[in-house]
């Protein structure tokens, strides 16, 4: 499984993986931003913990096609399928590794957009915490919906249109929890399902993805 | 006799071809009595004018919106735990109804909306909780179209359903909780059916059963047409074959 693993990450930063090109995609929409909705600093900061999680969330889409794709492709996937470790592990391990290579460096990189938008001081340690605590759940579901679109030849869009809804409750609750805490609000509450979405989609998901990916190597 | 029987294709097409003229003419005139009771006989409502009427149509198209989701996840089980090809057709079937239905109560809301709440769309946690339901029916029914084998498409599909219906529910609560942190007080909802008399309840219920029957005998009729279409695959590939 660390075989597997660090397998993962080697292809994601070596082959021009989804590695830098997630992060420079999250400034460019961070960048964009202030351009649309014009540079006054009291509308981006009101706007900024929204545009942070959808920039995120899009970030994460962009790479979540590589999670199983390649690996179908070249057959490797029929291989992991016969190996001595159950494909529910496979897709854990797959997600992690996406996690890895895409959620954790937004998280590290977030903090730096947040004063590209103006966002209040206090609200820093609610970012990077909201942003751990709710990324993992997005590569998670990523890759749920890269298992049920691995088949097919233009997977991207429909894989967006599949994903997206069901981002909505973390996208939700995150922007909430950055936003409670930047005004110094009650953060238990959002915090809490935020963390709780995440837990069970981590415990649960797995087990769908590989459903779908034993009826997609069948 | 049990229920099972109609996962047979044959049984099932038998059933239905003598069922389906009952219902659909069943559907018809519930309707048509729900609507016209509906529109003309019944009192305008005091603060609503004329645009109470729309009531027999939102309400019933929200309910089946909603229903026609939990027949497609009971069905999707059937197929997943069973097997039976019947039933992801009849998923598949009742798919495009249920946009329809969400299609319709989404257009008819706003039209309401617009002389009651001033807007054709609001945030509110029902109205959006109906744009995400949107989402999820079409991401079903493009699923089902990207998939060329029936089986792999029914499978799949049939996965996709049971991680949308958890997430349609937490999305419906998650959106409660969003809207309550935003516009405190600023509750939109109308909860008319608590203090809805019976003038208008007796009509709306009729229109209630019409929307059902109609859409039992659009599935019906879609699911036939779907085991139709199997059948002429099944006689092409045997032709190509000979």
């Amino acid at each position: 499984m660390i075989a597997l693993l660090l397998r993962d990450l080697r292809l994601a930063v070596r082959a021009g993986g989804g590695f830098g090109l997630s992060l420079a995609f999250f400034l460019i929409v961070t960048v964009l931003v202030p351009f649309g909705v014009g540079p006054e600093g009291g509308t981006l900061a009101r706007i900024a913990p929204g545009i942070l999680w959808v920039g995120a969330l899009l970030a994460c889409l962009l790479s979540l096609d590589r999670i199983f794709a390649l690996d179908f492709e070249d057959g490797s996937l029929d291989l992991l399928a016969t190996a001595p470790i159950p494909m529910e592990a496979v897709v854990s391990i797959k997600a992690f590794a996406h996690w890895l290579t895409t959620g954790l460096p937004l998280v590290l990189a977030a903090p730096v957009f947040g004063v590209l938008l103006n966002l209040p001081g206090p609200a820093y340690p609610w970012l990077v915490l909201s942003l751990a605590i709710g990324t993992p759940a997005l590569s998670v579901l990523g890759a749920f919906g890269a298992a049920l679109t691995v088949g097919l030849k233009r997977g991207g869009l429909l894989l967006s249109l599949l994903v997206l809804p069901l981002y909505v409750p973390t996208l939700l609750f995150g922007a909430e929890l950055i936003k409670r805490g930047a005004e110094g609000g009650a953060t238990a509450v959002p915090m809490l399902f935020l963390a709780g979405i995440t837990a069970a989609c981590i415990a649960l998901v797995p087990f769908a993805s590989a459903a779908a990916i034993r009826v997609n190597l069948r | 006799m049990s229920i099972w029987e109609y996962a047979n294709p044959k049984k099932f097409m038998q059933t239905s071809s003598w069922a389906l003229p009952w219902v659909t003419g069943l559907a018809v005139s519930a309707i048509v009595v729900g609507l016209i009771w509906g529109f003309f006989f019944t009192p305008e409502a005091e603060g609503f004018g004329s645009t109470v009427k729309i009531l027999y149509v939102h309400v019933p198209a929200a309910m089946m919106a909603i229903n026609i989701w939990a027949m497609m996840l009971v069905t999707s089980l059937i197929w997943l735990i069973r097997r039976h090809h019947v039933s992801a057709l009849a998923a598949k079937a009742a798919a495009p109804i249920g946009l329809v239905m969400t299609l319709i109560a989404l257009f008819t809301g706003a039209i309401w909306g617009q002389p009651m709440w001033g807007t054709w769309w609001a945030w509110d946690p029902r109205l959006t909780s109906f744009l995400i339901l949107f989402l999820f029916y079409l991401g079903y029914m493009a699923l089902w179209e990207a998939i060329e084998n029936p089986d792999t498409a029914a499978d799949l599909t049939g996965v996709l359903c049971l991680v949308g219906s958890v997430f349609a529910l937490l999305s419906r609560y998650a959106v409660n909780f969003w809207n309550q942190g935003l516009h405190q007080g600023a509750s939109l909802s109308l909860d008319a059916e608590e203090n809805v008399s019976d003038i208008y309840y007796f009509p709306l219920l009729i229109s209630i059963a019409g929307f059902i029957l109609l859409f039992v005998a659009l599935v019906l009729l879609r699911t036939r047409t779907e085991i139709r279409s199997r059948r002429l695959r099944a006689l092409e590939l045997r032709e190509r074959a000979a």
